[in-house]
């Protein structure tokens, strides 16, 4: 919204301030003031009242005409003009040789073999409104050569404040609401409105005018007529044009004057056309054309005003076309009425339309404003068209009323809430100026809150601080640390361990982090061929590619991979983010944690790089947890599961997440010879598992004695149970020392490792143990090779 | 028999002489001084002599052996130290000025920040907590006093899910649940509530250069007996100092969110200027950070705190901004995009 200093000032007086540092203020206690200030009128310098004295036609020119001006100097002014609509005797705006206009400098110029020695110029030229049909034609009586600044306000000041700031604040969408800030900023008083006296019209008949809805909270109206006039006066139409808005007649302006100086939308309608004014919604839903010639859809939730049963506006939004003001419209009803905020901001969104009238709406706009705004409009017109007479007496119905809102407070709640001291009189000062009514006694303080902020703005007592800190300014408050006591803080168990996670995966592993969305991505998967599980979907995703929450990282992680083919001939990613596995009993998502992990190689076999994260996880689960994975072999039933080699993670008998490989049809589509191989654990489970202590174990003193023993075999794990159904506390280590494949099939070389910390073992007790293990294998079918 | 002494030392010094590595020098040992070698030999050839002649000829031979004994050592020695100067000598001189192998892992910014903010949080005693990115409209909006008819429920801005829940569209949606949380250490043990919640948030918005639907912010809260907005503004202005590493000045100006009154837009001195004023801050001075404000006492209600007694603040940081201000990322998209050309460059900063 655009603000005009010029309109502030009829209201406030700013003499003797710097009233860029008031908008910088105003900035800081009120509302978000945007960067840029419009000095109006500062480009345009020397422009004077001028008659036409003559008019030629140009001899070579259809468009030119040759001028002799008059700026009241007593010598005549050659000039070349081709504005259509000069005539002698018009008086117009005129910038005589060293005026300025922006960047230009009027000197003499010759056009088609005259010169001109100045320019006649248009509303446009000047800035003051977009009008460029003709030069200026004035026709206030002042002498000629005063300059025009002294005969129109051309200077102003024009800030832009943030639309959305205001969104609180219903009172802040007029001149006269800002002024009333300024006026508290500056402790100066706030200058009441001109209106006329209503009370004058009290015996005239009323309005026939009738609520049959409450989201009509009130609705005021009277009818005048004989209006002769349709142009606005100059200043009113630079105003309006300053603050954003286009002139289009006396009654059009004047309502959008009322507007953008109380924040009351108006509305102006052919008293032919609203005999009988009825607020009410349809039945059913009906098609209504609005006064820019729209057709729209109007349901049965849309509030409208009716003559009878003959919409004729949508309240609160636009007028119809067919009750508009025309040439022969001789009385007219003026409508000043609020509604509802929320039907009206619902109904602006059902229909698309947002207007400068529904924005105010929406804010709750104060009841209180309707019958002030007519007595300010009639004031204003009778102004401007003195023949104008008012037929009706004011008729006005009060629905709803906002409560009356009383709140109490002490100066400790302030002094505990600010953490300063703020003087009692202080306080008083600036909610007065407010609009407040306060009743102090000691140190006790009873407010009543204005009309214009008690919509739905101050409901409580922390409304009030708002309200003196703002004005007392928070750049002068004292800050200070809080008193609170120191408590030692323990770190969130599962946030730590996500961190060291991180940690292992990027130092150690040399895995880069990523992050993904939490939706699947129907077009991304579909190139790779791999189907989107069904799970909870979003009821209003605007792009229905991503409707469905994701179940797994994975499918997820296996795009990225694709995007990053070129990136480098090997490379791993991981992320801690977020699935949803259905619905829990509770119909809550069920919504889990997950790490996952994803390495690509185009150097390794499959083999190799599966080992690789099987080792990751391994370490992983060592470091963070002390403690071994299992697993259990899987069926796959993802179409990006390679069906070998799929297995389930277990730790403590929990089934943590899965391991496996890339199917390869998915894999063949993300790079045709790479091994892709992937992990998913519950970050949440993984956390929940018992840190175990290092197993320390004093290394022994006597020497330690390492048997090698080769198993034909297809696995290691029922070599490693059988070692472990032995049960020999001097085996301290068991590894793989090799693996290969010959005619007799698999065979796995381990490497045993035997030591006691009280003695030397001897060959033949060792041997034993190993005897033992080789015995129990040899049951199973597993024998040793010789 | 003097005389073979004297010729038999010459030959074993030329010998010697000639010999180049350990093992000849060893076989010249064997030769001459082995059990069967000459010098041991020469005392063989003795039992003719007198007994002054063996003595003097023993002697001389003794002498011999023991010069002979000292020579291979010395030889030894010798070889030993060229040896060792060769294998220095065969060392190449490495090119150190070819270009290192920086390959390594990656942290995705977003956790680079995160964990500089946490420092700084962590430092004032202030609990890092995490929370589900599925809520309730509760938790979102109701416990947030953002009531039935806001604005900022519209359906256009949330994602909404089939059963109701949608996808949090701040990270304030963590508020009621920390205040549960925390409450009773609070009201029976007097603990302040000190929180921050980092996470990632959604909104239903198209996404550009400068738009995502998926971004992370940090909030924070603190709640106690007597937390004051002269605290408030203290806590923002070291925190955020510490944040950036710089002395900053804040200002604050109204600004409106439901869940908190009086309600703050949060300035920092520009980064790049300093406050006097230059195109990255549109020649203001300041740069718009983050909304901040007094707990509202709705929200502490439904948070189960007295409002009556306890009072607190809480601000809202845009973790995925500041990680585009710190790197200087120009579009926001990158950050979700998955691009390890992108991403591999955040090794760490922490």
């Amino acid at each position: 919204m655009f603000l005009s200093m010029n309109w502030l000032s009829d209201y406030v007086d700013f003499s003797g301030l710097d009233k860029l540092k008031l908008i910088n203020q105003f900035s800081l206690s009120t509302a978000e003031v945007e960067n840029e200030i419009f000095f109006k009128g500062s480009d345009i310098e020397g422009i004077v009242l001028a008659e036409i004295k003559e008019v030629a036609e140009h001899p070579e020119s259809k468009k030119l005409h040759l001028l002799k001006v008059d700026m009241g100097s007593g010598e005549l002014q050659d000039v070349v003009c081709g504005a259509p609509n000069v005539r002698v005797g018009m008086k117009t705006a005129f910038a005589p040789l060293g005026a300025k206009i922006g960047e230009i400098t009027i000197a003499p110029r010759a056009l088609a073999g005259y010169t001109s020695n100045g320019m006649c110029c248009s509303e446009r030229e000047l800035g003051i409104s977009e009008d460029h049909e003709g030069i200026m034609d004035i026709t206030e009586d002042y002498p000629l050569g005063t300059p025009i600044k002294e005969i129109y306000d051309i200077d102003d000041i024009i800030f832009e404040v943030d639309n959305k700031s205001l969104t609180n604040r219903p009172d802040l969408w007029g001149h006269y609401g800002i002024a009333r800030e300024f006026a508290a900023l500056i402790g100066r008083p706030l200058k009441p409105l001109d209106c006329v006296d209503l009370a004058a019209y009290d015996h005239l008949p009323k309005v026939d005018m009738k609520i049959e809805d409450p989201l009509c909270q009130r609705y005021s109206c009277l009818q005048v007529e004989n209006i002769t006039k349709t142009v606005s006066p100059m200043n009113m139409r630079i105003r309006l044009y300053y603050c954003g808005m286009r002139a289009i007649n006396l009654l059009a302006d004047l309502t959008n004057y009322l507007m953008l100086e109380m924040g009351q939308p108006m509305h102006a309608f052919d008293s032919r056309k609203v005999e009988k004014l009825r607020i009410k919604r349809f039945d059913k839903p009906h098609t209504f054309r609005t006064l820019d010639g729209v057709d729209r859809n109007c349901d049965e939730n849309t509030l409208m005003i009716c003559n009878g049963d003959t919409p004729v506006a949508i309240a609160g939004i636009m007028g119809g076309l067919d009750s508009e003001i025309v040439e022969d419209t001789t009385r007219l009803t003026l409508e000043s009425a609020t509604f509802d905020a929320v039907s009206i901001r619902k109904s602006t969104v059902r229909l698309g339309h947002r207007t400068d009238a529904s924005m105010r709406y929406e804010k709750c706009l104060d009841p209180e404003m309707t019958v002030p705004a007519i007595a300010r409009f009639v004031r204003l017109l009778t102004e401007i068209d003195g023949g104008v007479k008012v037929v009706s007496a004011l008729t006005d119905e009060y629905a709803y009323q906002y409560p009356v809102r009383q709140l109490s407070f002490d100066k400790n709640f302030v002094d505990r809430y600010t953490g300063i001291e703020i003087a009692n009189e202080t306080i008083e000062k600036t909610l007065t100026a407010l609009g407040f009514k306060v009743t102090v006694s000691g140190d006790n303080f009873d407010v009543t809150v204005p009309s214009h902020r008690a919509t739905k703005d101050v409901t409580m007592k922390a409304d009030i601080i708002e309200e003196i800190t703002r004005i007392y300014g928070y750049d002068n408050f004292d800050v200070h640390t809080a008193n609170a006591p120191l408590y030692p803080v323990r770190a969130a168990e599962e946030k730590t361990l996500e961190d060291k996670i991180k940690d292992l995966l990027v130092k150690r592993f040399s895995l880069h982090e990523l992050h993904s969305y939490v939706w699947a991505y129907y077009d991304e998967y579909k190139e790779l061929g791999i189907e989107v599980e069904e799970n909870i979907k979003l009821v209003n995703a605007t792009n229905p590619n991503i409707e469905t929450i994701r179940r797994s990282i994975i499918p997820t992680q296996l795009c990225q991979i694709k995007t990053n083919v070129g990136y480098a001939p090997s490379f791993g990613v991981f992320e801690i983010g977020r699935v949803v596995n259905g619905l829990k009993e509770d119909g809550y998502c069920d919504e889990r944690k997950k790490l996952c992990i994803t390495l690509f190689d185009k150097t390794k076999s499959v083999e190799a790089l599966y080992y690789e994260l099987r080792d990751i996880l391994a370490i992983m689960a060592d470091d963070l947890r002390h403690t071994a994975l299992t697993y259990k072999t899987a069926q796959a039933t993802k179409s990006y599961q390679h069906p070998r080699n799929l297995n389930e993670i277990y730790m403590n008998g929990v089934l943590l997440g899965e391991m496996g490989i890339c199917h390869p049809t998915v894999a063949k589509k993300i790079d045709k010879k790479a091994a892709i191989v992937f992990a998913e654990i519950d970050v949440s489970l993984f956390a929940e598992q018992e840190n175990a202590s290092i197993a320390y174990q004093e290394p022994s003193k006597y020497p330690e004695m390492e048997i090698d023993v080769t198993f034909i075999s297809q696995k290691f794990a029922p070599i490693g149970e059988a070692i472990a159904k032995a049960n020999c506390p001097w085996i301290k280590s068991v590894k793989v020392y090799d693996t290969y494949q010959d005619e007799s099939g698999k065979s796995i070389t381990i490497r045993i490792l035997f030591s006691d910390n009280e003695r030397t073992l001897t060959k033949d007790e060792v041997m034993a143990v190993v005897d033992q293990v080789i015995a129990d294998l040899d049951a199973q079918g597993i024998p040793m090779k010789k | 028999m003097n005389n073979k002494v004297t010729q038999l030392r010459e030959e074993f010094l030329a010998k010697l002489a000639a010999a180049q590595t350990a093992q000849e020098t060893e076989e010249i040992r064997v030769e001459y001084l082995g059990k069967n070698g000459s010098i041991t030999g020469l005392l063989k050839g003795m039992k003719d002599l007198s007994i002054e002649e063996k003595k003097d000829f023993g002697q001389k031979v003794n002498i011999l052996k023991n010069e002979a004994a000292q020579k291979i050592t010395e030889k030894l020695e010798e070889i030993k130290a060229k040896e060792l100067e060769a294998e220095i000598n065969a060392m190449p001189e490495f090119d150190i000025s070819t270009p290192a192998d920086l390959e390594r892992g990656s942290y995705h910014p977003i956790t680079l920040v995160q964990r500089q903010c946490e420092d700084v949080f962590k430092s004032m005693g202030f609990i890092v907590e995490d929370y589900s990115e599925i809520v309730t409209d509760y938790e979102c909006f109701e416990a947030l006093n953002i009531p039935k008819h806001h604005p900022a429920r519209d359906m256009q801005d949330t994602y909404y899910l089939e059963n109701g829940q949608l996808l949090k569209s701040h990270t304030s949606a963590a508020q009621n649940a920390i205040y549960r949380k925390y409450k009773d250490a609070l009201i029976n043990d007097g603990v302040p509530i000190k929180a921050i919640f980092p996470g990632r948030c959604f909104r239903n918005e198209a996404t550009d250069a400068c738009h995502e639907n998926t971004f992370f912010q940090m909030e924070g809260v603190m709640v106690d007996k007597d937390i004051s907005i002269s605290n408030l503004i203290y806590f923002m202005k070291t925190m955020l100092s510490e944040v950036f590493q710089k002395d900053l000045s804040v200002r604050l100006r109204p600004g409106f969110f439901p869940f908190v009154e009086p309600g703050f837009e949060l300035d920092i001195s520009c980064l790049i200027c300093g406050g006097e004023g230059c195109p990255s801050c549109k020649h203001s001075g300041w740069l718009e950070l983050c909304p901040c404000g007094m707990i509202h006492p709705e929200v502490l209600k439904a948070g189960g705190i007295d409002p009556e007694e306890y009072t607190g603040f809480a601000f809202g940081l845009g973790l995925t901004r500041l990680a585009m201000m710190k790197y200087g990322v120009k579009d926001i998209r990158d950050l979700n995009s998955g691009s390890l050309k992108t991403m591999a460059q955040f090794t760490d900063d922490h």
